[in-house]
């Protein structure tokens, strides 16, 4: 395949794609009152209609997605999002409703969001939940700020959050965001937090600890109800990060294990599709006592109906503009109401299933560090092919491509050298799961009889492996017009 | 409905491999005394056509769509062209994740470098990221970014700012000892610059002010910028009408060093408040304190032409505490149809609905303050909102209105008490002379 050319080395002087009637109105004379306006934009892009739904088709082409095989990106839920739901999302009552309209003209949209927080509380088991945050980390930010205004509120907002070394990446830096120091609690042997070094650690001066259960190892963290009394006992919250939900619906909720505060994944467990990036949606809950700090405004029955709630002196305040990424919940809630509860339990029973269908399938051929129960997810490593051929888990999941097949998350958690960490999810056929699995045992197979094959790998995408490295050192990040000779 | 891909025998042949009788058997590392030990009370699932029937009638109580609406502050109704819907719903854009794997993901990374080429182009800015969320979250990044660069304690805040970006910034800045100070503004409804001169100093990282700002007049970035050089702080200049750019001169070419704003116009519906994108462009020289994704250039072995995130040291994944920020993901899908929208109308379409938004709102600033009693509030330039101060309660008014039918502004006493005559008019492009004429014949009925 060819590479398509950047929209601009397409465009050309005069050319357009879109019309508009002739104005209806008069001409205003000195539009601005004297301030600038300008004549043109450079560079900008000049192209018939036609050019341009060409452009992006091919570049489509250029994309692996979930519609077209199996994704199996540990952390990230990569599951079947229905097209239905982005019917639903694209009715006119959701998709033209203006945030700032009368609250009486926009009661449908009021009812899903209110309907969404009430699903998300009894799923994960809290008394109440926001759907401001855009995403996940946002979320994180949101959950750590309603923990320090609970506290200052008790009489010391307190300096320190704790984190598991294997916590994703946003969880120390969403309690930095926030204005904590983050101290790190090792794992012990299984993978687990260490309940010794929690002690430890857990003083008065620790404002919470940032956990995520399953871990991002797929093991669920069976001492959570300790780790609870530990943070507790010392007047610290538990956050929860809510990232692996996927493994718990319908078998156990957060609430019911000492959790004080959590976020969720709208893009992940409630399969919302994930836009190459965005948009998520990281809906926090929290227990009770928290409630008075929760971002404005609160979405509350009146009457019949739904209001905007804004008068509330101790919430933190809001985080963006208007309620959330709306038409993310109007997704999730149809599909939270295809599932129902049955359908809901059967995310996890299934996606749990699936990842130690494909445990049980590679044990032995790649290595797993950690040997614990897995749950939705499980962690290899490439240390067998890297030991005895040279081979990294870069050369693994770029070969991965050349079989049709998205890689799996690498290098992640940090805890694990050399990372390949599996998510099937409950939507994958067994006939994708044994062709992944099929994939990997022939390429531990290559690794020992034809190494370079895999070192050179990718060999029959778009692009073969690009060079990170010199992009990070000598950064070219917008298209320039080539300067006239 | 269930979207499970496995047949009972599926199911009966993993379970052997797992060496399990039951799935249940699956989660016995979770603890018995946590286990939730009942169904959920969720309601009962349903078929595709129960739940298309189910969400119709849940829709249809938004009855937002029978009025004729002039709402803007922050969020517009535009023209989306039909080929950025039939494009953006293409499975391959909808149904990727962030870019990790560059070998199979380079139509969205062509896609976001592309993106970044058309913001700083309207921006004037050297340098753009891959999208924020939105505009106020984009805000506060920006007042952030400002306080890295400078560490200075001290950031000004133009009260014509858009109130949602002011309370964003002022959550996300109050745990960290950043102090806001607010700069009025004038009759003109721009930021006052002798408060400006008289609050700037030593201590301020950094100026923010919207154009046009949230009355909708065009503020006068270029003497903003130079006072706040003056004082080596930073000027930001939020965009919340991310179209004006087609027609206002780029806050670059004005002295702004960071520019930040709400692409919601460039393709995206009101959705009645989101998804959105948020804008984000700087000077080269700050690339490494500016937070968000990155895609970049670069080459593969063979040496062709490819794209990948980039400088990703500066992000959580990698540094962790230390990142710029604390964000994760862009709004990759929304900044595509953005591309496409932006793309689509091109050099010419976009200025020339810049400038139908332009003329058609002095038609109706016009029109409305012809009217007894109706006065505009300020006489600064606007660009596609105004506000017009009406005898009694601005809200009252709009209700007279809503019960004619129009939806005719936001009035502002919900924002400030002392605002409470005021009510901000916008009219886009989809207006037409009839409808900007009905709104006008309305107001002056409810009036008399």
């Amino acid at each position: 395949m060819n590479r398509e050319p950047l929209i601009f080395e397409i465009s050309d002087a005069g050319k357009r794609a879109f019309g508009f009637p002739a104005l209806d109105v008069p001409e205003a004379k000195d539009l601005l009152d004297g301030l600038a306006v300008r004549e043109d934009i450079p560079g900008f892009p000049q192209v018939a209609e036609v050019e341009v739904v060409r452009h992006f088709t091919r570049l489509s082409q250029q994309n692996y997605c979930v519609d077209i095989g199996f994704y199996p990106l540990g952390s990230c839920t990569m599951k079947y999002n229905p097209k239905v739901n982005e019917k639903i999302a694209g009715m006119a009552g959701f998709a033209n409703a203006h945030p700032f309209a009368p609250a009486d003209t926009v009661q449908g949209c009021l009812e899903v969001i209110h309907r969404v927080e009430k699903a998300l509380c009894e799923i994960a088991g809290m008394d109440a939940f926001t759907l401001q945050p855009s995403a996940g980390a946002q979320g994180e930010l949101v959950g750590m700020m309603l923990i320090h205004a609970c506290l200052e509120a008790r009489g010391n907002p307190r300096k320190i959050v704790l984190i598991p070394d294997s916590a994703h990446g946003t969880n120390p830096s969403s309690a930095h965001v926030c204005g904590y120091k983050v101290r790190e609690i090792k794992s012990n042997e299984s993978g687990r937090v260490d309940l010794a070094d929690l002690a430890k650690a857990m003083t008065e001066d620790v404002a919470a600890l940032m956990v995520t259960n399953p871990n991002t190892l797929g093991v669920f963290e069976s001492d959570i109800c300790d780790v609870a009394g530990i943070v507790h006992a010392k007047g610290g919250l538990l956050y929860m990060d809510g990232a692996n939900m996927n493994a718990l619906t319908g078998i156990v909720r957060p609430g019911d294990m000492g959790v004080d505060v959590l976020h969720i994944n709208l893009h992940k467990t409630f399969s919302t599709p994930h836009g190459g990036g965005g948009p998520g949606s990281g809906p926090v809950g929290i227990v009770r006592e928290l409630e008075p700090f929760l971002p404005v405004p609160l979405i509350v029955r009146r009457g019949e109906g739904f209001g905007l709630e804004y008068g509330r002196p101790r919430s933190i305040g809001r985080v963006r503009s208007f309620y959330g990424n709306f038409l993310v919940a109007v997704k999730a809630l149809a599909y939270i109401q295809a599932l129902g509860p049955e359908g809901v339990r059967e995310i996890a029973e299934i996606s749990v299933l699936n990842a130690n269908y494909i445990r049980k399938s590679l044990e032995g051929i790649y290595h797993l560090k950690y040997d614990a129960p897995s749950m939705h997810e499980c962690v290899f490593s490439d240390k067998i092919q890297k030991d005895a051929h040279g081979v990294s888990n870069l050369d693994i999941a770029k070969r991965l491509i050349d079989y049709g097949v998205h890689p799996p998350t690498m290098s992640f958690p940090l805890i694990v050298h050399g990372a390949l960490m599996i998510e099937p999810t409950e939507t994958e056929s067994k006939r994708d799961l044994d062709i992944f699995i099929e994939a990997m045992k022939a390429i531990a197979r290559e690794a020992a009889e034809n190494p370079a094959v895999l070192k050179s790998a990718p060999h029959h995408s778009v692009v073969r492996r690009l060079d990170e490295t010199a992009a990070a050192r000598n950064p070219v990040v917008k298209w320039e017009k080539p300067s006239a000779r | 409905m269930s979207y499970i891909s496995l047949s009972d025998n599926d199911k009966k042949e993993m379970l052997a491999r797992c060496g399990v009788a039951s799935v249940d058997g699956l989660f016995g590392c979770i603890p018995d005394g946590v286990r939730l030990g009942r169904e959920l009370d969720l309601p009962a699932a349903m078929t595709e056509p129960e739940l298309v029937r189910h969400f119709e009638s849940v829709a249809a109580r938004s009855t937002y769509g029978r009025y004729l609406s002039f709402l803007g502050g922050g969020v517009y109704h535009h023209v989306i062209p039909a080929i950025v819907e039939a494009l953006s719903s293409r499975g391959e854009f909808l149904t990727p994740y962030t870019p990790y794997q560059p070998e199979v993901s380079q139509g969205t990374l062509q896609v976001i470098f592309e993106y970044q080429t058309l913001i700083c182009q309207l921006t004037g800015m050297d340098i753009s990221n891959a999208s924020l969320y939105d505009g106020a979250s984009a805000a506060a990044e920006a007042v952030l970014m400002a306080q890295r660069l400078n560490n200075r304690p001290r950031v000004l805040v133009a009260r014509s700012l858009h109130p949602q970006y002011r309370e964003t910034i002022d959550t996300y800045v109050r745990n960290l000892g950043l102090a806001v100070d607010e700069v009025g503004f004038g009759d003109r409804g721009g930021l006052r610059s002798a408060e400006l001169a008289a609050k700037l100093g030593p201590d301020v990282c950094g100026v923010i002010v919207q154009s046009p700002n949230f009355f909708g007049v065009v503020e006068e970035v270029e003497k903003i910028a130079a006072l706040a050089l003056g004082h080596k702080a930073l000027t930001i200049v939020a965009v919340a009408e991310g179209l004006s750019l087609g027609i206002l001169q780029a806050p670059g070419k004005l002295g702004a060093d960071i520019v930040c704003g709400e692409g919601q116009s460039f393709g995206l519906a009101p959705a009645f408040g989101g998804p959105y994108l948020g804008f984000m462009g700087c000077g080269k020289d700050y690339l490494r304190q500016l937070p968000g994704r990155i895609a970049g250039l670069t080459k593969d072995v063979d040496g062709k032409r490819g794209f990948v995130l980039t400088l990703s040291t500066r992000e959580q994944h990698i540094r962790r505490e230390k990142a710029t920020s604390n964000i994760c993901t862009n709004q990759a899908w929304c900044a595509l149809r953005a591309t496409i929208f932006l793309e689509t109308l091109g050099q010419k379409g976009l200025r020339e609905m810049a400038l139908q938004n332009m003329h058609k709102t002095r038609y109706a600033r016009e029109r409305l303050t012809r009217i007894p009693g109706v006065k505009a509030r300020f006489s600064g330039p606007v660009f596609n909102e105004f506000v017009i101060d009406v005898p009694g309660d601005a809200a009252a008014v709009a209700d007279g209105l809503k019960a004619k039918g129009i939806l005719g502004g936001l009035a502002l006493g919900a924002f400030d008490p002392e605002w409470k005559n005021g009510l901000l008019v916008c009219v886009t492009e989809v207006q037409t002379r009839d409808t900007i004429d009905r709104l006008a014949g309305a107001l002056e009925e409810v009036l008399r």
